[in-house]
C-alpha cells in the first residue's frame, strides 16, 4: 500500500526537480525570445502579464535591428574573425597536437601541460600589453586585431583537444604507411589527417564558438562600431545615451546565440572528451 | 629480395637494454621466426629492422648494404602489424596499391600488381570493400598482399596471427608458410607461440632479456636446447629439469619419460617416480609427480601414450619404476648451458 | 623463378632524410604553434610584469623603472582592498553555487527519463551561449522597473510595488546578482564534467562495491567521487580561473557599482588600465591575479598527477 504512494511521490520530486533545471537553465532564453518579438507598448507596461503576448507578435525589432543599425555589419565582422582565426587555428595546432600526441618522452607530456596551462592565462592579464603591441603593429580599433590576439586562446586549446584524438588513433596505421614508403610527414598528411576529420571539425566549430564568445580583447582593442564583432556591437552600440531597446537588444542576442548554442549540443560530447581525455588517461 | 643481417644491435630505452646485442643472419629466402616472451625485445628488433626504431649502437645490413641511416621507406622492406595497420579511410585496392604510389610507379603497372597480389591471396572480389567490412582473415590477406605487391627486400611479421581464432590460426599459418614458399621471400617472423614457431620456421632464434640464446632449425631447437632458458621455454609441458649430484642439471623431455618396460634395449637411466595427478588429454597423458632423490622446483611431467600405458600402472601415489634413454638425456653446466659431452 | 623482381632503388642523400628524423619533424610541426604563444602570450606576460614596475602611463609613455611603487599605492587604496575581497567572494560564491547545482543536476540527468536528451540540451545552454548576451538578458530580467523577476513575485503576493528590490542599485543584491549569473553559466559545465566522470567509472568497479556491500552513499562518496575527483579537478581549475579573471559580466551588468561594491581584480584593471590610461596601475592590479592562480594552477596539476598514480 504505500509502496505505490512512495513511488509516486519520488516521481513527482524527480520531475519536479528537472523541471526546476530546465527553466533556471532556459528562461533567460525564453525571455530573449518573447522579448524579441513583443510590440513596445506590450513590452513597457507592467499591468501586462509578461510571460506571453499580449498583443501580437511583431518582427519590428528584428527589422529594425538589420535597418537602422550595423547589425548586419557586425554579423560579417564576426564571420570573417571566425573564419581568419579558424585558418590560422588549424594551420597551428593540428601539427602541434599532432606532434604533442607523437612524442614519447616525458619532455612531450611536459610541454602539453604547458600548452594547456597558457590557455588559462587571462585576458584581464594581457590586455593592456596586448594594446601596446597591436598599436605597434597598426592595427588599433580594427576587427584585425582580434585575429591576431584570439589565436592565443584557441591555439593551447585546439592543441590540448587535438592532441587527446590523435592518442586515441592507433599508431600502427602511421607506421604501416611509414613501412609502405612514406616519409613520417607523409604519414602525417596522408594517414593521421584525413582519419581524425572528424576531430578537426570539432576544433572547427568550437575555434568558431570562441570566437563569438569573446568579449574581453573586442571590450579592449576595438571602439568603432564599424569594426565590432557580434558580441560586442549587440551589448554595447544598441543602448543610446541611457536608453536601452531591449526588443532590438534582445532580437540581437538571439540571432547571435542560437548558432553557438545549436554548435555547442551538436559537439558538446566531444569537446569534453577532449579536455578531460588528455588529463585524465 | 635480400638477407639481412644485424651485427652486435644494441637499443637502449632510458638506459635499459631492450635489445642487448643481437648478431644474426637471415639468408635470401629463409623463413626465420623469432621465439621469445613477451617483453623479451623480439617486437623491438623488428622495429629496428624495418627502421621504426633506430638501433642505439651496432649494424644492419639488407642486401649486403648497410641501412643504419636510411629510413623505413628506402628500405624497401614490408612489415605486416599486429592488428595488419590496414588503412580504414581507403578501400582494400588503395590499401594494396598504396607502396607503390609512394614510390611513384605508373598508373598502368599498379593497377596490374594489384591484379596480380590479390589474385595471389584470392582477395579480387574484395578490391572495393573498406577494412571495416571484412573479416578477420580476409584482413590478414589483405595486409599479406599489401606486404608483398612492393617486391619488398624483405618481409616483416609482427605476430600477425594473434588476433584470429584459434581455428583460423591453422589454415593462416598454413596459407603464410605456403605462399612465403612459393616467392622465395626472406622472412622474420615475430611470435611467442612455440607453436607457430616450430611449426613455420626454416629456423628459430629464441630470445631472452634482448639476447639471442640459441639459433637453430626446429629440431635443433628442440632436440639439443643451448641452455636451461630454451629447454624450458619451448616444449609444452617443458622440459624436465633436475639438479645433479656434482653441480649441474639434467634435462629430459617428458615424452622420453616413459614406464621402465617401455625402453626394450639398455642404455636407459632409472629414476624412481612417484605420481601426483594425472590429466588425460585424449591422444597423451600427462602425468605429475616427483623424482626420488632429486630436487626439483617443477612437479616432473611426464607424457604418455595412453594406449600404451594401463591404467592400474600409473596409479597416484605410488612409486613407479621410470627410465629415460640415455641418448634423450641433456646434461648442463652450473651456470645452464648444455654441456656437449656427457 | 619468382614473381618478385629487384626492388625499386631510390636516391639516398642524407639530406632528403632530414624530416625523417622523429625529434626533427615533431619539433617543426610544433613550433608554429610554440612561436606564436610565446609572441603574444609570454611576450606580454613579461611586459605586463614590467609595466607594473615601471610608471607607464598612455599619456607618458615612458620606461622609467619605479620598483614596487606601484604594489604599495594600490595596497595602501582601501577601494582595491574591496576590489579584492569582492573578487574572492564572487569567485568562490558562483563556484559553490554552481557544483551545487551541477551535483543535483548530474544526479537527476543520469537517470534515465522521456525527453532526457532534450533537457539536457537546455540545460546546456546556459554555458553555451556567449556570456555577454546572457549577461545581457539577465540585465534585462533585473531590470529596476521592468523586472520579471520582481514582477512574479509582486503577482503571487509575496512582495508589494513598494517593496521590490532593485537589484542592481543595492550593493548586496547587485554582489548576488553577479554571483547568481555567473554560477547559472557555469553549473551546466559542472554537469557535464560530473556526467563524464561518472560514465568514466567502469561499471565492473560499482558492481563489485554492490555486491561487496556498499550501499547507495558509500558507493558514491567513497567509490564514485574519488574516482571521477580528477575530472572534477579539471573542472574546477577551468570555473576558478575563468570566474576569478572575468571582466565580461561586472562590466555589462553593474559597472563596479553601485559604489564600487562589485568591482573584481579584471574590472578594476580594465577602469584603471585602459579606461583611465594608467598603464602602470592598471598592470600591476591585474597582477595580483597571478598569484592566486599559480596557486590553483599547481595544486589542481599536483592533484591530478598524485591520483594517476
Amino acid at each position: 500500500m504505500p509502496r505505490p504512494a512512495a513511488r509516486a511521490l519520488r516521481e513527482t520530486g524527480f520531475y519536479f526537480g528537472v523541471a526546476f533545471f530546465v527553466i533556471l537553465a532556459a528562461f533567460p532564453f525564453y525571455w530573449m525570445v518573447i522579448t524579441a518579438f513583443k510590440q513596445n507598448s506590450d513590452l513597457y507596461d507592467v499591468t501586462n502579464i509578461p510571460f506571453w503576448f499580449n498583443e501580437p507578435p511583431t518582427l519590428e525589432h528584428i527589422k529594425y535591428l538589420f535597418e537602422e543599425t550595423l547589425f548586419a555589419r557586425w554579423l560579417l565582422n564576426s564571420l570573417i574573425i571566425g573564419l581568419c582565426v579558424t585558418a590560422i587555428t588549424l594551420v597551428t595546432a593540428v601539427p602541434a597536437g599532432y606532434s604533442l600526441a607523437r612524442m614519447t618522452s616525458r619532455k612531450g607530456e611536459a610541454l602539453g601541460i604547458t600548452i594547456f596551462l597558457t590557455y588559462l592565462v587571462p585576458p584581464t592579464l594581457l590586455f593592456l600589453p596586448l594594446s601596446r603591441i597591436i598599436a605597434e603593429l597598426g592595427l588599433q580599433n580594427s576587427m584585425w586585431a582580434l585575429v591576431l590576439v584570439y589565436p592565443t586562446f584557441t591555439i593551447p586549446f585546439c592543441s590540448w583537444l587535438l592532441m587527446g584524438f590523435f592518442k586515441a588513433l592507433p599508431i600502427e596505421i602511421e607506421e604501416a604507411a611509414i613501412v609502405d614508403g612514406c616519409s613520417l610527414f607523409g604519414a602525417f598528411i596522408k594517414m593521421a589527417i584525413p582519419l581524425s576529420i572528424p576531430a578537426i571539425l570539432t576544433v572547427v566549430i568550437f575555434t568558431f564558438t570562441l570566437t563569438l564568445q569573446e568579449f574581453v580583447y573586442a571590450l579592449t582593442f576595438v571602439s568603432s562600431s564599424d569594426q565590432k564583432p557580434i558580441t560586442l556591437g549587440v551589448t554595447t552600440d544598441l543602448i543610446r545615451g541611457d536608453v536601452f531597446f531591449w526588443g532590438e537588444i534582445m532580437a540581437g542576442a538571439l540571432i547571435a546565440a542560437i548558432p553557438v548554442a545549436i554548435a555547442y549540443n551538436l559537439f558538446l560530447d566531444r569537446f569534453i572528451a577532449g579536455i578531460t581525455g588528455g588529463a585524465v588517461k | 629480395m635480400a638477407a639481412v643481417l644485424t651485427r652486435d644491435i644494441v637499443k637502449k630505452f632510458n638506459e635499459v637494454a631492450a635489445v642487448d646485442g643481437i648478431s644474426l643472419r637471415v639468408p635470401d629466402g629463409e623463413f626465420m621466426v623469432l621465439l621469445g616472451p613477451s617483453g623479451c625485445g623480439k617486437t623491438t628488433f623488428l622495429r629496428i629492422i624495418c627502421g621504426l626504431e633506430q638501433q642505439t649502437s651496432g649494424d644492419l645490413l639488407i642486401g649486403g648494404n648497410i641501412v643504419n641511416e636510411i629510413p623505413p621507406r628506402a628500405r624497401g622492406v614490408a612489415m605486416m602489424f599486429q592488428s595488419y595497420g590496414l588503412y580504414p579511410h581507403y578501400t582494400v585496392r588503395n590499401n594494396i596499391a598504396f607502396p607503390l604510389r609512394t614510390q611513384r610507379v605508373p598508373r598502368e603497372e599498379i593497377a596490374k600488381k594489384v591484379e596480380w597480389a590479390s589474385q595471389l591471396l584470392g582477395i579480387d572480389h574484395l578490391l572495393d570493400r573498406r577494412p571495416r567490412q571484412l573479416s578477420g582473415g580476409e584482413r590478414q590477406r589483405v595486409a599479406l598482399a599489401r606486404a608483398l605487391v612492393r617486391e619488398p627486400t624483405a618481409l616483416l611479421l609482427d605476430e600477425p596471427l594473434s588476433n584470429l581464432d584459434a581455428k583460423l590460426r591453422t589454415s593462416a599459418r598454413q596459407e603464410i608458410r605456403n605462399f612465403q614458399q612459393r616467392v622465395g621471400l626472406t622472412t622474420i617472423y615475430v611470435t611467442h607461440d612455440q607453436v607457430e614457431a616450430m611449426g613455420m620456421g626454416d629456423r628459430i632464434a629464441v630470445i631472452d632479456h634482448g639476447r639471442v640464446r640459441q639459433v637453430g632449425t626446429p629440431p635443433e631447437i628442440y632436440e639439443n636446447p643451448a641452455d636451461l632458458f630454451v629447454a624450458t621455454f619451448v616444449g609444452a609441458p617443458p622440459m624436465n629439469i633436475v639438479s645433479r649430484n656434482g653441480g649441474g642439471y639434467l634435462g629430459f623431455r617428458p615424452e622420453n619419460f616413459l614406464p621402465r618396460d617401455m625402453i626394450e634395449d639398455g642404455g636407459a637411466t632409472e629414476f624412481s617416480f612417484r605420481v601426483d595427478r594425472s590429466e588425460y588429454l585424449g591422444s597423451e597423458r600427462i602425468v605429475y609427480g616427483v623424482m626420488e632423490g632429486f630436487d626439483s622446483k617443477q612437479p616432473i611431467t611426464a607424457k604418455l601414450p595412453p594406449a600404451h600405458v594401463a591404467e592400474d600402472s600409473i596409479r597416484p601415489g605410488e612409486w613407479h619404476p621410470f627410465a629415460v634413454k640415455n641418448s634423450a638425456l641433456r646434461h648442463f653446466d652450473t651456470s645452464g648451458n648444455r654441456t656437449t659431452s656427457h | 623463378m619468382s614473381a618478385i623482381a629487384e626492388p625499386v632503388v631510390k636516391p639516398t642523400s642524407r639530406f632528403h632524410f632530414i624530416f625523417d628524423r622523429r625529434a626533427v619533424l615533431e619539433t617543426v610541426l610544433i613550433a608554429p604553434a610554440i612561436i606564436y604563444v610565446l609572441l603574444l602570450v609570454g611576450l606580454p606576460l613579461l611586459l605586463a610584469i614590467y609595466y607594473s614596475l615601471s610608471a607607464y602611463t598612455i599619456y607618458d609613455p615612458t620606461w622609467k623603472f619605479v620598483g614596487l611603487a606601484n604594489f604599495k599605492q594600490i595596497l595602501q587604496n582601501p577601494t582595491f582592498l574591496d576590489t579584492l575581497r569582492n573578487t574572492f567572494v564572487f569567485t568562490f560564491g558562483s563556484q559553490l553555487l554552481g557544483l551545487v547545482l551541477g551535483k543535483f543536476g548530474a544526479f537527476l540527468l543520469l537517470q534515465p527519463f522521456p525527453g532526457r536528451k532534450i533537457v539536457r540540451a537546455l540545460i546546456i545552454l546556459p554555458f553555451a551561449v556567449p556570456v555577454a548576451l546572457a549577461t545581457i538578458a539577465w540585465q534585462w530580467m533585473f531590470d529596476s522597473l521592468y523586472s520579471v523577476i520582481n514582477w512574479t513575485m509582486i503577482a503571487a503576493g509575496i512582495l508589494t510595488r513598494e517593496e521590490a528590490p532593485n537589484w542592481l542599485g543595492n550593493p548586496y543584491l547587485a554582489m548576488l546578482c553577479i554571483i547568481i549569473i555567473n554560477a547559472w553559466r557555469f553549473f551546466p559545465f559542472a554537469i557535464v564534467i560530473f556526467l563524464a566522470g561518472i560514465t568514466a567509472v567502469p561499471q565492473d568497479v560499482i558492481d563489485a562495491a554492490t555486491v561487496d556491500g556498499a550501499g547507495f552513499w558509500r558507493r558514491n562518496y567513497q567509490i564514485i567521487l574519488p574516482m571521477i575527483l580528477p575530472i572534477m579537478a579539471i573542472g574546477l581549475i577551468f570555473g576558478i580561473v575563468f570566474t576569478f579573471t572575468d571582466l565580461s559580466i561586472v562590466f555589462l551588468l553593474t559597472m563596479g557599482g553601485p559604489g564600487g561594491a562589485t568591482s573584481v581584480l579584471g574590472f578594476a584593471g580594465f577602469q584603471t588600465g585602459i579606461v583611465s590610461g594608467d598603464v602602470a596601475h592598471g598592470a600591476a592590479i591585474s597582477l595580483f591575479m597571478l598569484p592566486v592562480l599559480l596557486v590553483v594552477v599547481i595544486f589542481m596539476l599536483r592533484f591530478i598527477r598524485r591520483r594517476e598514480i
